[in-house]
């Protein structure tokens, strides 16, 4: 393996969409911050796996999977409108899409809900996007679409009421083959990863929302769509860039929800790490009326720059480093 | 009982799959941002030759088939079966027609061949990239059409046939390359 760098031609193309991403904010008065990276406490989501550290008392560290609970603190000490361009560690996520240390721009809206907040984040990509002649600009037109509506569109099925089977019939039918069991969730993301987002027009942007409430995370309850939670995902093309909330804020529903994670976790055989105290203490403590959501940075470079592989707009990715 | 977890999975790599020996072509990961992690795999069957699309979650354990590569004399056929021998230790393994497939047709003896042995039974055999063999049979050339760059067909010692170029005459013995079946020169 050659000492070299791996990245030379996205590293000057890098730095003006870092300057892109601050100008965007900066013009719309929106604060950056900057939170730990080391924290003692981890999410307990099922589908986002922290690294561990051991700190020099002894005890577990984690690193972050994002800045979501130290910017909510911030939220809830009254910080308004903010954003953070930060770097982000998941395990074992390693690919031609992942790299399991990424940049992560993640930013929060006072009184936004989530249709508010997905316009915020096509307006960015937009607006980026056109900064530069040698980027690629997305198609003008986007498509929004619930995401009941996209499974019941293309795959005659309603991921509401449907039942594992059913979306085992449905995968059998695209000719998509899994091995052993999945959970309901599980089929539904197999689907939306493998069948549905494949099928994405390329070069045009999708906005899915009102995701089931059992993917619901720390998004509210949806007022629109029963059984739904008010989160939404951005992908350009086949490739999810970015994952927003109308955020929650009761935080028995928050309780109840990460007892839940816990008990998947048990039932999946993951270890579960220790629950950040202090980001539960602010849910009481109460964080205002906001949407936030995170967008993938170096996805979004690979997009501006007709990329197919993460490693070629990074000039570390794992395994160089 | 060896077996991967898929953070393992690599091209090359053979895996037990569906009760035949597989090996990976392909190994993609997928994972929604906040969702379920797989690794989306593109495998080809030792036995069959088929290639196929699978899904695992990731994290999930797969069987290792017990396949090797070993270099092997071919000795002879009695019609039925290939005969097979390690230089080393002199253990012979026989082969049915199933087994050896297009590969026979390249076996001259005295050749070493790459046989691949699952739980210790031959599977399959791979000739030698480029093989010597004599032109039992062709129509003569003819002079004068070398311009038009033509060739002919020419069946060899082993029985199989190739196209040869015009000037090439029965008896002599040709470099043929196995894997594109294709004349490489005269020898």
């Amino acid at each position: 393996m050659t000492w070299r760098p791996g990245a030379p031609r996205a590293r000057r193309h890098r730095a003006r969409l870092n300057a892109a991403l601050r100008a965007f904010f900066a013009e719309r008065g929106v604060l950056e911050v900057e939170t730990p990276i080391l924290s003692r406490g981890a999410p307990l989501d099922p589908g986002v796996e922290s690294w561990r550290a051991i700190a020099a008392d002894g005890l577990a560290a984690y690193l972050q999977t994002s800045p979501e609970y130290p910017m909510k603190r911030l939220l809830a000490d009254g910080a308004g409108d903010i954003y953070q361009l930060s770097r982000v560690f998941r395990g074992e996520e390693q690919g031609r899409r992942h790299n399991p240390e990424f940049s992560l721009l993640e930013w929060y809206r006072l009184d936004y809900d989530d249709r508010r907040l997905a316009n915020e984040v096509t307006d960015l990509v937009f607006t980026v996007a056109a900064l530069d002649p040698d980027w690629i600009e997305p198609a003008p037109e986007l498509r929004r679409v619930r995401y009941a509506d996209l499974f019941r569109e293309m795959l005659d099925l309603d991921p509401l009421s449907c039942g594992v089977a059913d979306c085992a019939a449905a995968a059998r039918r695209e000719g998509l083959d899994v091995a052993g069991e999945l959970d309901l969730d599980g089929w539904l993301d197999a689907l939306m990863a493998m069948v549905l987002a494949p099928r994405f027009a390329q070069g045009q942007l999708t906005v899915i929302f009102d995701f089931p409430e059992s993917q619901a995370v720390l998004a509210r309850p949806s007022p629109r769509s029963p059984g739904c939670a008010s989160r939404f995902e951005l992908y350009w093309g086949d490739l999810e860039l970015a994952n927003g909330f109308h955020e929650l804020d009761d935080p028995a529903i928050f309780e109840a929800r990460r007892d839940q994670d816990i008990q998947r976790r048990r039932l999946n055989g993951q270890t579960i790490p220790e629950a950040d105290a202090l980001f539960a203490q602010a849910m009481h403590a109460g964080l205002p009326d906001c949407a936030g959501v995170a967008l993938g940075v170096d996805r979004l470079l690979m997009r501006l720059l007709g990329e197919v592989d993460i490693a070629r707009v990074l000039d570390f990715p794992w395994g160089k480093c | 009982m060896a077996s991967y977890s898929t953070s393992e999975f690599k091209s090359g790599l053979k895996i037990l799959l569906d009760g035949d020996p597989q090996t990976i072509v392909e190994n993609e990961f997928v994972k929604p941002g906040k969702g379920q992690a797989f690794n989306r795999v593109r495998v080809r069957n030792l036995r069959t030759g088929r290639v196929l699309e699978k899904t695992f979650k990731s994290g999930e354990s797969v069987e290792a088939a017990d396949v090797m590569d070993t270099d092997m004399q071919y000795l002879y056929t009695d019609g039925e079966f290939w005969h097979f021998m390690v230089p080393d230790t002199f253990e012979q393994y026989a082969m049915g027609q199933a087994a050896l497939g297009d590969s026979a047709q390249w076996l001259k003896e005295q050749d070493v061949c790459t046989v691949t042995l699952w739980n210790g039974e031959p599977l399959s055999v791979m000739p030698p990239n480029f093989v010597e063999l004599r032109i039992v049979q062709c129509d003569p050339g003819l002079r004068g059409d070398t311009a038009q760059g033509g060739t002919k067909p020419a069946t060899l010692e082993t029985g199989a046939v190739v196209k040869v170029p015009l000037f090439v005459e029965e008896g002599e013995t040709v470099k043929v390359d196995t894997r594109s079946g294709e004349y490489v020169s005269r020898v």
